[in-house]
This record gives structure tokens, sequence and C-alpha cells, in this order.
């Protein structure tokens, strides 16, 4: 496939720890193709920041790359010397992060900032600043060349989020990973900052691989889905397919732990007792065993991400004839 | 009797007036939300009733006792009938005191010194279904939703009759936060506490409230109860805020009514209505002042309100 832009395949990655090593990302494979929005979407300690740290090398100290390839325009990152990695950062993948109060320097004007940031490029300083002024204006900051002079505190959290995107988007870059860049929002702003990325997304064509806990704007916003437990993909397919049609127990609890689902006021909502297995001391056998309601004896084996169809996979032996019987 | 009974609460940080005039009451085992955006003030609200925030005018009754501006003597025992629950679940908890010493220091500090501490503990963490042998772990070693009990079991150590609840389900997972709301259901029908609850997940308020006040700029703007208000929101910032409401479900036809640009600033507020410089609905009587106005236990700050979602 020549449009395919990201390529994780069959990624584990390990924390060496000193209670053994912790297995945080075990045989991730997903792809995305150019232009296309996938969200993955998990709950805490899924492993959703180790595989944006992963794609984009900037992983802890303990970290070891056990197996697998992130490629990007077909070409091996994990393999890349830091040096291309650092002319890749920023320019062809850049981030977007969670806090958008912590994502700027408190002591450098807004203006400054993304002057900086294009430092790679030979523009003179009044074309940079015109560059910049612009793209604030691209994300709805009014009257940006006056506002490129103030300092983050003058500006309101979703301003900063919206800040913080325009200085992602400034490179033009092929991928743009946002890592709930809403968790931190009211709904009116989280939906003022899906809108934008939208527009974006089509103004640019570049490729948003977005983190996110909240099935709602993954449901909005998303072409595919990636759903991610305990370090491993559970499934995966077209935004659709996965809310219309889960086929991994996990995936439809999620969905139906959404109070946002249950229209009705519930005495009691649905929720998924039991906690995340301990990824130093794997239970073995398929991951959400423990906590799954349809579990059988076949699940002491761990079940491969299954393709069901074009553009749906799973984990799960329930998909599989010969377990169902 | 009403239990909580604010009237008219006005909280200024010099010339920023946070709390512009607050009134709500709510009664025994009922559960109250507050509602509105960054900055409406919500928080201000709960603080200003637990004496932690300053609020120069209006009143604030606990069972018919005035409490606003009540000295340190006179609050510290009703601080045992108020628990509050804050909103950042591990840094509200000491980093250096066990879960033991955590759940059981409201005793300490009420001077309750014939309380066998470790039989309480023990009965505070069952109640919010935490294995016993919690009490000797420290703060690091819970995870959010785990933490979050630990807040619940420490507000309900001294057998309150009023819990406020700062965001108590913000950064849970989905999972995780049924959990504590169905725990939070459950305490108040076992125990018949009133609970205020700061949310800005409308999700949730479905789920948990009676009663609900959506703020804007430090005031209300409507009023009611839950049900009547997500049936047919009367105020145009209730319209917005409940339509930008991202549902679970790709096919969702959304009616989404977009609420321009940002809350004002509060130095600057808005002459006439507040809102209606972001308001979708706003009409040329809207250059007026709004005054409160309650019809049938509905409260409403708005001249041009809504009817079934459509300007009338």
């Amino acid at each position: 496939m020549t449009d395919t832009l990201l390529e994780i395949d069959r990624l584990s990655v390990d924390y060496e720890t000193a209670r053994g090593d912790l297995k945080a990302l075990r045989d991730i494979s997903f792809d995305i193709r150019k232009g296309e929005i996938v969200g993955i979407v998990g709950e805490s300690g899924c492993g959703k920041s180790t595989l944006i740290s992963s794609i984009l090398r900037l992983t802890a100290p303990n970290t070891r790359f056990r197996q697998g390839e992130v490629r990007f325009k077909g070409q091996d990152l994990l393999q890349l010397p830091e040096r291309k990695m650092r002319d890749l950062r920023g320019a062809d993948i850049s981030i977007v992060f969670q806090d958008p109060m912590q994502t700027h320097n408190p002591v450098l004007s807004i203006g400054q900032q993304m002057l900086d940031i294009q430092h790679r490029s030979k523009a003179s300083k009044a074309e940079k600043r015109a560059r910049a002024a612009q793209m604030l204006g691209a994300v709805g900051i009014p009257d940006p060349e006056a506002r490129l002079d103030q300092f983050p505190h003058e500006f309101s959290g979703g301003m900063r989020q919206r800040i913080a995107i325009a200085m992602a988007l400034m490179s033009e870059p092929d991928l743009l990973i946002a890592d709930e860049p809403t968790t931190a929002l009211d709904a009116t702003l989280e939906v003022q900052i899906i809108e934008r990325l939208q527009e974006l997304q089509q103004e640019f064509n570049c490729a948003i691989l977005f983190i996110s806990h909240h099935l709602g704007v993954i449901a909005e916003l998303c072409d595919r889905v990636v759903v991610m437990y305990a370090g491993a993909v559970v499934e995966s397919g077209e935004v659709r397919e996965i809310f219309h049609d889960p086929k991994h127990p996990y995936t439809r609890r999620l969905i139906d732990c959404d109070p946002g689902h249950i229209k009705e006021r519930a005495r009691v909502l649905p929720t998924i007792p039991g906690e995340v297995p301990d990824l130093a001391n794997l239970p073995g056998g398929c991951i959400f065993r423990d906590r799954c309601d349809l579990a059988t004896a076949r699940c002491v084996e761990v079940p491969p991400l299954a393709k069901l169809k074009e553009g749906h996979h799973a984990a799960c032996w329930l998909n599989h004839k010969e377990a169902a019987e | 009797m009403t239990l909580l009974d604010v009237k008219n609460l006005k909280t200024s940080y010099g010339p920023v007036n946070v709390l512009a005039g607050v009134s709500f009451a709510v009664e025994p085992g009922e559960t109250y939300a507050l509602v509105g955006e960054s900055g409406s003030g919500k928080t201000t609200v709960i603080r200003a009733i637990a004496g932690l925030a300053p609020a120069q005018e209006g009143s604030v009754k606990f069972d018919g006792q005035e409490i606003r501006g009540a000295s340190e003597r006179t609050l510290r025992p009703l601080r045992k009938d108020i628990a509050m629950m804050f909103q950042d679940p591990v840094g509200s908890l000491s980093p250096r005191l066990t879960i033991r010493s955590l759940i059981t220091e409201p005793y300490r500090i009420q001077g309750m010194k014939d309380r066998d501490l470790d039989a309480e503990a023990k009965r505070l963490l069952e109640m919010v279904n935490l294995p016993a042998h919690f009490a000797d772990r420290y703060p690091y070693q819970l995870s959010g939703g785990q933490a979050r009990r630990v807040g619940v079991a420490r507000a309900l150590a001294l057998k309150p009759k009023l819990i406020l609840a700062d965001e108590p389900t913000a950064g849970l997972d989905v999972s995780v936060q049924g959990e504590l709301l169905n725990l939070l259901n459950d305490l108040r029908e076992r125990l018949g506490l009133a609970i205020v609850i700061i949310t800005h997940n409308l999700n949730v308020v479905r789920h948990v409230a009676d009663r609900m006040g959506i703020m804007y700029l430090g005031r209300l703007v409507e009023e009611g109860t839950t049900e009547a208000i997500f049936k047919d929101p009367r105020h145009p910032y209730t319209r917005c805020l409940l339509s930008a409401n991202p549902e679970p479900d790709p096919d969702a036809r959304l009616e989404r009514i977009a609420l321009k640009g940002e809350p004002p600033s509060l130095l600057k507020r808005p002459s006439g209505c507040e809102f209606r410089e972001r308001c979708p609905f706003a009409q040329e009587i809207c250059t007026q002042t709004p005054q409160w106005e309650v019809d049938n236990g509905h409260g409403l700050r708005c001249l041009a309100p809504l009817h079934q979602g459509r300007a009338a």
C-alpha cells in the first residue's frame, strides 16, 4: 500500500524495573494512512503514552525495544540515527500535549516561541513573524498580530491549546500526534478544539493520531479506532464498526460504561469490576480474561489479533468459530 | 428543614467579582449539581460555603445557622457536618501519611480521642469498597480511582450531613467513574447525605443530581430539576452546554449550537445580559439586564428564553 504513512508492526516495548521487566507494549500492530484520523482509546495504564513516546523515540532511559518496527514512510524509526530522528521531530511528525498550561515557556512571548520553532527555516525574521501570525489566525485567535507579543499567562486554557496546535502545524507535518488534547478543557472548548482540528486536517491534509479516553470525542472525530487494553491492541477498525458492532468484550463494556450512552437516569451505572493486571507479572492467556464475563477455557491461550473482515480486527476467541461450541 | 441555604453570596478578589450573587438551597438527602465553564465560579461557591474562600456579602445558612464569615472556632465543630472532597485526588492526600492516618485524621482534628482508629480505618475502607490492607499504603501506591475512594472515605469519617464534591470524577476512566458515582449514590441512600457536586461533565450530572444550577460569570442563569433542564433547557447558555456534549456514537446527528468565543473577563462584565455577546439567540431586548425569575420551581435569568430548544 503506497498511501500508508505510519506502520506499527508487532511492536513490543518493556521498561526495566527493579521488579523485573514491565511489559508495557506487546505485539502492537496498526497503521495510519495519509490524511487519516486514527483514534487510540484506552484507559489509564493501557500503554497509550508509551506508544507515543516510542513513535517519537522520546523514551525513558529504562525503555527496551524488544521487537517490531515503527515504519514512517517505509523507514524504521527505531533504526534511525538520533540526528535523523531530530530532523524528523517537529517537522514531519509533531505533537500536541495534554496540558495546555504547561506546554509553553512562561517567560517567553508566544511570538518569540513561534519564531524559535521555525529555526530550520531560511526565511527572514519578519517573514517568520508573519507566518506565526497567520497560523494564530488559522486556529481562531482574534487579532493575532498583536497577541504575538503576549505571554502564555495572558491566554485562556482553550486558547493556549489552540496555540499549541498552531505551533504543531506550522511545519506542515505529515503526522500530528494529539495526546488527550481536550482532557483539560471544558466541554464547550473541547468541541471548539475538535471542530478546529477537523478543519485544519482538511486544510493541511495531515494524518492525525488522536489519543483519548473520551469515547464521544473519538466517535465524532476519527475515521478509524484502535482500542488498547493493558499494553495490547484488543480491537481496531472503522469507527462505525467499533461503536456499533464491537467484537471484543472489553470494547463493548467500555462503550456500555460511558454514561453519555444512557439517556434515562440510572440508579446504578455499568462498570468493569477488577483491575488492570500487573504488567511486570503477566497472568498469561488473554489479557482481559480476569475481568471478562464471557471468558472460556480457551482464554488461557493468548488470542491473536485476527482479521474479521476488511477494516476490522479483534483479539478474542469468541470470534473464532471453533470456540463457539 | 432546608439543610443548606445560600443567599446572594458575593465574593470578590480586589476588583474581580468572582461571585456576583449566588443563591440556591439544598434539602437533606438531595444531590445538587453546579455546572458551568471554567471560571464560572463553581469552585469558589463551595469553597466559600466551607469557609475556605472569602465571601464579603450574602448569607450561608447551614441547618438554620448563619456560617458566612463565622470564626474558625464556630466553624470547626460544623466541619463534622460539612465535608469536602477536593478536585485533585492524589494531590489532596499528604504523601507522607499512610491511608490509615489520612482517613482517621478528622477524628484527631476533632479531638475524638476515645476512638479506636484502626477499627474506624477498617470500617471506612470497607464502606468505600477498598481492602483493609490498604490502610498501610501511601498515596503514591494508589491509582487515581483508589485515591478518589480514599477521599470519599475521609469525607465520610465524621458522618457528615453534607458533602461538597469538587469535580469528583475528573480524570477518571469511564469504568472507574461509574464505580465512584454508584458509590456516591449508594452512600446517599444509606446515610441520607446531601451532596453538592461540581462538574462540567453533563453525562455525570444526569445520573447523580436531583436538581442542578447552571453558572455563568459568577451567577446562576438557570436552575431546576435535572430532568426538566435536560428535557427543555430554557437559557441559551444551558442549551449550548448540553449540545456541546460529544455522543459516543459516530452516527449521532448533533444539533450543535456553537458557543461563540470564550467567557468575557470578569473585569469587563458586559452590559445588559452578560451572555449576550456569545449568545446565538440574542435579541434586541437582551441589552437590558435580565432578572432572576422563578416559575414553578424553575429559575431563569433570561429575557429571550427558549422553548423546546427554539427561540420563542
